[in-house]
């Protein structure tokens, strides 16, 4: 599938091309700057909104936790309660470690073969790479909460500080950005050089993948190289979230409408992409119900009576060889 | 059907190399040997499920007898399935592929085949959905992953739904908990509407509806078995058994999978059963008409499942028991655990089980009424209610396999164990990463224990093959316990080929032989009619 990602790597630079002709040599400011990521906004509202009303419009017939350790069950065994959850509580904790440190991708192997033997070993690169990725995403996003709310949110001048920890020996300098650049390359070399990943590998891993480490990459430029004037764009930003929208007076680099498209473009991908896996883990049946099914009966809103074998039946067919055998009957 | 290859040549042929051309692209293998038959049409009639011809046919056919409006009726019953089960929708879309569960498939393991990896099991029926119920896949076709649903996928689903054993070992290491058993469901209903599944699953269905259990034994069968069993018992131990069926006001009723009642060694595992009931003194009897723990229903469909396992409380209301008692059995246990009090609850018969001897309440079972033996019995041995001498069991060097269905869909992973330390004095575990909830599927589970895929489910149960050798060699294991009918079946077979020398057990075949009973001769034979004091086979192998 090498042509997978040679396709998202395109699209993504002819999607860069775009925004940065459209500004800077159609004047297009107002579409990229205003239009396209209102609209980018709203499908990601509408779109995200949509899809987990359907998801929850899907019934949950049965309970079936994916037990990965000792059930409740008698008082002087102990019960695994994150891993076979018995209440609600546990199902809390079980889903936060799930969600927060991804448990389950860390308990990840790799079979081998060695000889006659096939081994198991523990290996940790997913989960490191997933961890960088989202955990840096994450910080990214918040700093940029700075450029949507003024006074700038305590936690986000808090989170600043010690994203900038390194301040001391490079200036000016914020670890979250180049640590998601380097989550998203980690997660992309995976894609292109494991051959098994790869095989595996469709157009729309690369895409999000690609157009993610575009925006990375032009965010680094803007604040690194380019220099561009974060007043001008802060007015943008706010005229944006202010719902009163206006191109600031002598413009801003076409650099900052491509990393602004990019945006747009990845927000708006959302609802229709794989990462929709953000609303999707709080659903999955198999880690948000509780191993009590013996115990607390589930119903299933959907059950219907079915045709069944009853033993009156059975007992007429058999009768004659089930008294033969001594065995009890109804009718005699 | 070739010949199976000899262990070492079949071992070194698996290729990891993924092919050339794209997944979509090959073709699915259904030459002989690489399928199961499909289900003869007196079944499907006896069942009242679809069955588009009363012929004879072979998947390896060019053309498949399926009706003319099949793409509809798959549609329509893909579409109900995406309302009925959020587990499917939810599994379809968030997918992204970090290929985490790839290797940790059995199958993909043994074969080598791209398309048992988990992901991309669950991409055959994915491709279908995004093209027809995603508007990214309805515009965009096959770049955003969609493929229309032709012939051919419909031949990868059958060749490829019947190469799953449903064990949910894939869903451990998911990060969005995506459990391939449920793909594989969905998969087999969908097939199922036009006709398309397996004998050998719905052969024993069609015989558990009618006469009770799986392997279609007639009440005074049965019963003659049973009794058989105790003639056997009385000849080792010199303990006259007499157990009853189907009898009113019993306290317990007790079910186990027919394979226990049929054939070697699950039969000795029955011995097991009965001996420590006649031990207890235990007011409790079998039933002919619910004489089946297992459920291939769950095999087929939802509904099927449902009209096979109502006869566990039909029968525990007409006899009036105040609970049920289940033997040793996989996928029984999880569609008793995960399904039973749900589809056929909530149940109006007796009370919370409570044992009789120790006096425990099992509130863990409160809804279904219903307990696994191993429970019961740890919970004997707690209470020191067992007079044992696990020495009986010394010949035995134990390891044990913890079957897919009770590890990962219900946690009972101790209380067996408790019970093996308990009646033998040599057990060794298997490597961690094989056992407990990351243990490996005897590779012929959800009713793919058949002849003619037999190396098929060789190479699916190698991993599990695998890891016993390395005890075998390392300890000298010569006895695989487990606690699963299908284990039993499919285990020996898979040890004789790759483990020579390693015989398997069910847990309380080896309770049997280490319960000291009221007024038994010196024991001098096992429940196998083997002497206790053999000499261990450790220069068996070597």
């Amino acid at each position: 599938m090498k042509a997978a990602y040679l396709y998202s790597l395109i699209a993504v630079v002819v999607l860069g091309l775009i925004a940065y002709a459209g500004v800077e040599a159609a004047g297009l400011d107002v579409l990229f700057g205003v239009i396209i990521p209102y609209l980018a906004f709203i499908v990601f509202l509408v779109g995200f909104a949509n899809k987990v009303l359907d998801w929850s419009k899907s019934a949950v017939p049965f309970k079936i936790p994916t037990t990965m350790g000792q059930q409740k069950s008698l008082p002087w065994i102990k019960q695994n309660k994150i891993d076979s959850p018995y209440t609600t509580g546990q199902v809390v904790i079980r889903m936060l470690l799930e969600i927060l440190l991804f448990r389950s991708l860390f308990k990840n192997t790799r079979t081998g073969f060695s000889g006659e033997r096939i081994s198991y070993k523990w290996v940790i690169w997913l989960w490191l790479f997933a961890i960088l990725f989202h955990y840096s995403f994450l910080v990214v996003v918040i700093r940029h909460l700075r450029f949507f709310a003024e006074p700038v949110p305590f936690f986000v001048n808090f989170l600043e500080q010690i994203d900038g920890m390194l301040q001391v020996l490079l200036p000016h300098m914020f670890l979250s950005g180049f640590a998601l650049l380097a989550g998203t390359l980690l997660l992309l070399v995976r894609r292109v050089f494991l051959p098994k990943i790869v095989y595996i590998s469709r157009p729309a891993d690369y895409f999000p993948l690609f157009l993610i480490t575009g925006i990375a990459v032009t965010g680094l430029m803007m604040r690194y190289l380019a220099k561009v004037d974060v007043i001008r764009i802060k007015e943008l930003t706010m005229g944006l979230a202010t719902l009163q929208p206006s191109i600031p007076e002598g413009g801003i680099s076409g650099l900052f409408y491509v990393h602004l498209f990019f945006v747009s473009i990845l927000v708006a991908y959302i609802p229709f992409s794989k990462i929709m896996h953000i609303g999707g883990i709080f659903l999955s049946p198999t880690r948000n119900t509780a191993n009590d099914t013996r115990a607390r009966r589930h119903v299933n809103p959907w059950n219907y009576p079915v045709k069944t074998h009853t033993y009156e039946e059975y007992e007429e067919e058999f009768r004659d060889k089930m008294k033969e055998a001594g065995i009890p009957v109804e009718k005699e | 059907m070739a010949e199976t290859p000899k262990p070492e040549e079949l071992f070194k042929n698996i290729d990891h190399s993924v092919p050339e051309e794209p997944w979509e692209d090959v073709p699915p293998d259904l030459s002989p040997g690489r399928f199961a038959y499909p289900t003869k049409p007196k079944n499907l009639e006896y069942l009242g499920m679809p069955m588009p011809t009363k012929e004879e046919w072979s998947p390896a056919d060019e053309e498949w007898p399926i009706p003319d409006n099949w793409k509809e009726i798959i549609h329509e019953g893909f579409k109900d399935r995406l309302e009925k089960y959020r587990s499917l929708k939810i599994f379809m879309d968030v997918c992204v592929r970090c290929g985490a569960c790839a290797d940790k498939c059995h199958f993909f393991i043994g074969t080598g085949d791209p398309k048992n990896m988990p992901v991309l099991r669950a991409e055959l029926l994915r491709s279908v959905y995004r093209k027809d119920f995603t508007t990214a896949g309805k515009i965009l076709g096959r770049i955003s992953g969609g493929r229309p649903l032709t012939k051919q996928v419909l031949k990868e689903w059958f060749s490829y739904f019947y190469q799953c054993t449903e064990c949910r070992r894939c869903s451990v290491y998911c990060p969005y908990g995506i459990d391939t058993a449920e793909i594989t469901m969905m998969g087999r209903e969908l097939l199922s509407l036009l006709g398309l599944n397996i004998n050998w699953i719905l052969e024993p269905a069609a015989n558990c509806f009618r006469t009770g259990n799986h392997l279609g034994i007639q009440p005074h069968a049965f019963r003659e078995m049973v009794d058989f069993f105790c003639d056997d018992i009385e000849e080792i131990t010199g303990v006259k058994l007499e157990p009853t069926f189907n009898r009113k006001g019993a306290e317990i009723l007790f079910i186990t999978p027919s394979g226990d009642v049929f054939a070697d060694p699950g039969t000795y595992t029955m011995m097991g059963y009965l001996l420590l009931f006649e031990h207890l003194g235990l007011d409790y009897t079998l039933s002919t008409y619910a004489s089946e723990g297992g459920n291939f229903g769950l095999f087929t469909s939802s509904e099927m499942m449902k009209r096979l396992n109502s006869k566990m409380y039909a029968e525990a209301r007409r006899l009036g028991v105040k609970w049920i008692l289940g033997g040793e059995c996989g996928h029984m246990w999880r569609v008793i655990h995960q399904y039973m009090d749900t589809m056929n609850g909530p149940t109006d018969f007796g009370e919370t089980p409570k044992s009789p001897i120790t006096g425990t309440v099992f509130e863990n079972a409160a809804a279904t009424k219903m307990v696994h033996i191993t429970e019961f019995t740890a919970d004997l041995l707690r209470h020191n209610k067992l007079r044992l001498d696990p020495s009986r069991n010394d010949n035995k060097v134990v390891t044990f396999h913890d079957s897919c269905n009770p590890s990962r869909a219900m946690g009972l992973l101790d209380e067996p164990r408790e019970v093996l330390k308990a009646v033998c004095n040599n057990f060794y575990e298997m490597p961690e990463n094989t056992i407990r909830e990351q243990t490996f599927c005897c590779g012929s589970g959800s009713g793919l224990n058949t002849e003619e895929i037999m190396e098929l489910r060789l190479l699916g149960g190698l991993p599990r093959a695998n890891a016993v050798r390395y005890v075998h060699e390392k300890f000298g294991v010569n006895m695989l316990s487990c606690i699963c009918a299908i284990d039993r079946a499919a285990l020996p077979p898979l040890m004789d080929y790759w483990v020579p020398g390693v015989d398997v057990t069910g847990i309380h075949e080896l309770v049997g032989n280490a319960l000291v009973m009221d007024g038994e001769i010196e024991r001098t034979m096992d429940l196998r009619f083997e002497p206790l004091k053999e000499e261990t086979e450790e220069d068996a192998d070597e």
